[in-house]
């Protein structure tokens, strides 16, 4: 329950951060940290246009994206609290509850003809199809480091005794904060901020959505960004008190949303091919946690 | 001699053409182009009397200096060969023949409609039956942008065809800006309006064409600039380029999502314009450049201050190329993308900076200088990859030239003299063509005056008329969503185009 409010209060301003780091770095005063709350708001008290050629699936996705990312969240836990569901196995249960959601919206991206759309969700569809290795691979291995498959079981077990649990740790992180970018379309996979609906990934898929639906669309990936910001968390919490996990929590959250600022605002986006490149690459590292995680349990002969 | 060399704005006797029979025209222009690298066709037109049609072609030669005007009288019905299949640059030249007098070209590949004028001779081609070359196949797939973009670009549509994310074909339609400035240039008997509307041809390029413009009429109405007339547009046509220049290179960061760039640049763009609106009272050098007159004329206090800027300017704009030019994810952006070959650039008549970042040394201010040119010895710089990377290279070292060539003018300012006004009457039955090296490239108009020594039809020719095909092949085999960096790093005119 505790991971669950955390991270709502946390996805409030997550994007605000990343928004207000992008404009002091190239000099500007930029929007309020709050203002992507605001727009949030805006956009529910609009009403949707809907285009003639688009069915049912194309109004129901944005509510069934936004439900699979708040059903993924309650999975997480926080620290020693467990998440509102919890069972064996529900990291694979957060995975395809998430790729569920990404599938309406694919499929409604579908629907509406469009080919701008249509290109859009061929890349989301290709791209996290690249990541799910990686995320599979990763979470894997930490079921295997501590005999469980649940994600408060995991967690609760990770002790970060040597330095080698540390270093996985590090790789770990840097794996779910690469997934975290590729899924919610930041650089150097996608850039949210462009114009130009031939460039995007993520932008060109939800172009038809409007008002109400786009509302959920956005909050949906404020959320995603929050939560996946709380899974590395947990890397690092695992069994301290809540009094030093609830800061800690707040502090790689928006030490999280100052990176992902600072990357967006001091390199170039990939060129498209080099997108899946890199996002196989993260399979690899995450091959090597794995390997780590043999050798830790001296499984490696 | 069966043609006539003439000068980059000297006015002739329009009888002074050489009139020939179409097979002698066909060879004629065709010749140059087929056999000499150096040359390329400005303008290819028709003035039209009574029912007579009167084509005037103007082919540059780079290697002289000199331009070769020849003409071929006809009716309109007569179907004539097209020059196409052997000088591809003729191509769109003869598209707009077609679709202004409905002349039948022969053998052209196709005589698609370029800008629907409201006087066009076949009143039933409409945009909404623009013939695409469209495909019949389930694994390709068209993409179709436009004419409404999201930014804030002007109007044009883009037809992709691919195969997945891999451009095979695009095709550019064009036309949406068309307002009739060619006509109204004839129309409107006010100077002022004219030079007026001399400036909105391409709102970017607003020095330039009113430059060409000026040029044009002085030469018409036999009007010898001063020296401080010159040196004031001279000034004024290169801090157009830097700015440009400067925008354009925050415009491909931002396309290529580098922010650092995108918002260093754009700052550095805004004191070059300012310092315009300081000068002549307009950022974009609107209502600067006037026929027979000096309006703003450049004082030693300007140049203190475009000294300091320049110096500040400099400082910055190095830090951040230099930034750019070793950022590996921006230069893998750049490298190899967008590539116009140099075959391709010389086939289709490429010029100004299109031609130079594919390796062909095109620029009327070292060809056909006028002006401060003449005293310059401007030596282009030339990029041979003709990819984006070529482009933007090349944008920087415009601007350090164009900074270079300032600074050094500003040792020697002229005297501000006073003027009268030009005869309002021009040499009657006369014609003129005047090229300028705008920021784009080559700019060309062409006056052609009546019994009365008024205007009886002007041609207005901006670079992006030949360089928008260059665009359609760079495109070719790359990926889709590198579309709007290779389009950004172009930056063509719709407006000039479209007339």
């Amino acid at each position: 329950m505790l991971s669950l409010v955390l991270i709502f209060i946390a996805s409030l301003f997550f994007t605000g951060i990343v928004i207000r780091t992008k404009s002091l770095a190239s000099g500007r005063k930029g929007p309020g940290v709050m203002q992507p709350l605001y727009d949030v708001v805006r956009l529910f008290r609009k009403g949707s246009v809907y285009s003639p050629t688009t069915t049912v699936i194309f109004q129901v996705a944005p509510t069934v994206y936004f439900a699979s990312v708040v059903m993924a969240i309650l999975l997480l836990p926080m620290g020693q609290m467990p998440g509102v569901l919890s069972f064996d196995g529900d990291f694979i249960f957060f995975a395809y509850i998430l790729a569920l959601g990404k599938f309406f919206n694919i499929i409604a991206a579908l629907d509406t003809g469009s080919s701008f759309q249509g290109m859009g969700a061929s890349r989301e569809a290709l791209f996290s199809m690249f990541a799910e290795p990686a995320f599979f691979i990763l979470m894997g291995s930490m079921a295997l480091l501590t005999g469980h498959t649940s994600f408060h079981d995991i967690f609760a077990e990770l002790h970060l005794g040597s330095t080698i649990n540390y270093a996985l740790a590090g790789l770990a992180s840097f794996v779910l904060v690469m997934i975290a970018m590729i899924e919610n379309s930041r650089m150097p996979i996608d850039d949210p901020k462009t114009h130009l609906e031939l460039t995007m990934v993520h932008e060109v898929m939800i172009l038809d959505n409007s008002g109400f639906d786009l509302g959920l669309i956005t909050a949906a990936g404020y959320l995603k960004f929050a939560m996946y910001g709380t899974l590395i968390v947990n890397l690092f919490v695992g069994s301290t008190d809540p009094q030093y996990a609830i800061p800690l929590f707040f502090a790689i959250q928006a030490l999280m949303a100052v990176s992902v600022g600072l990357i967006e605002s001091f390199m170039a986006r990939f060129r498209m091919s080099h997108n899946a490149q890199f996002i196989v690459a993260l399979s690899s590292v995450a091959l090597l946690i794995f390997f780590g995680v043999l050798l830790v349990l001296n499984k490696l002969v | 001699m069966n043609h006539l060399t003439i000068h980059n704005h000297q006015t002739i006797a329009l009888e002074d053409i050489p009139r020939m029979a179409y097979a002698d025209f066909y060879d004629l222009n065709t010749g140059w182009i087929k056999n000499s690298e150096h040359c390329h066709c400005v303008n290819y037109f028709g003035h039209r009397t009574g029912k007579d049609l009167l084509l005037i072609c103007c082919v540059a030669d780079d290697a002289t200096g000199s331009i070769y005007v020849s003409a071929h009288p006809t009716n309109g019905h007569t179907p004539l060969e097209s020059m196409t299949a052997v000088a591809p640059c003729y191509e769109r030249f003869e598209r707009e023949l077609h679709e202004n007098f409905g002349i039948p070209m022969v053998n052209h590949p196709w005589l698609k409609p370029v800008r629907y004028p409201h006087h066009r001779a076949d009143q039933t081609q409409t945009m909404d039956t623009y013939p695409f070359y469209s495909i019949d196949s389930e694994e390709l797939h068209e993409v179709g942008v436009g004419p409404i973009h999201a930014g804030i670009i002007e109007p044009g549509h883009f037809r992709f065809i691919c195969n997945g994310e891999q451009i095979l074909h695009l095709e550019i339609q064009l036309g949406y800006q068309h307002r009739g400035i060619e006509a109204l240039m004839v129309k409107n008997k006010n100077l002022l309006r004219r030079a007026t509307l001399a400036e909105a041809i391409a709102g970017d390029t607003a020095i330039g064409h009113t430059t060409t413009f000026c040029n044009v009429w002085e030469s018409l109405s036999q009007w010898e600039p001063t020296p401080d007339v010159v040196y004031a547009r001279t000034l004024a046509l290169e801090l157009e380029r830097m700015a440009i220049h400067t925008g354009d290179l925050s415009a491909v960061c931002t396309d290529v999502a580098y922010q650092l760039g995108s918002s260093v640049l754009g700052r550095l763009r805004t004191p070059i314009v300012n310092f315009m609106q300081e000068w002549g009272g307009n950022r974009l050098g609107k209502g600067f450049v006037r026929p027979g007159q000096c309006v703003f004329p450049f004082t030693s206090q300007l140049s203190d201050r475009l000294t300091t800027i320049f110096t500040e300017y400099e400082r910055d704009f190095n830090e951040i190329m230099d930034e750019i030019f070793q950022l590996p994810s921006a230069l893998s952006r750049f490298e190899r993308t967008g590539v116009v070959s140099t075959e391709d650039a010389r086939a289709i008549g490429a010029v100004g900076m299109v031609a130079r970042t594919c390796g062909i040394a095109r620029d009327i201010r070292a060809t056909h200088p006028t002006g401060l040119y003449t005293t310059l010895a401007h030596a282009p710089i030339v990029k041979h990859h003709g990819d984006v990377y070529a482009r933007v290279s090349l944008r920087r070292e415009e601007i350090a030239q164009s900074m270079a060539y300032v600074r050094e003018w500003m040792n020697t300012i002229p005297e501000s003299s006073l003027h009268t006004e030009p005869a309002q009457r021009l040499q009657p039955n006369a014609f003129t063509l005047s090229l300028t090296e705008g920021w784009r490239g080559e700019i060309c108009h062409c006056a052609i005056t009546d019994d009365n020594g008024d205007l009886a039809t002007y041609k207005i020719k901006d670079p992006s008329f030949h360089n928008w095909m260059a665009l359609a092949l760079a495109v070719r085999n790359n990926e889709i969503s590198d579309f709007p960096i290779c389009n950004k790093s172009f930056n063509l005119s719709y407006a000039g185009h479209d007339l």
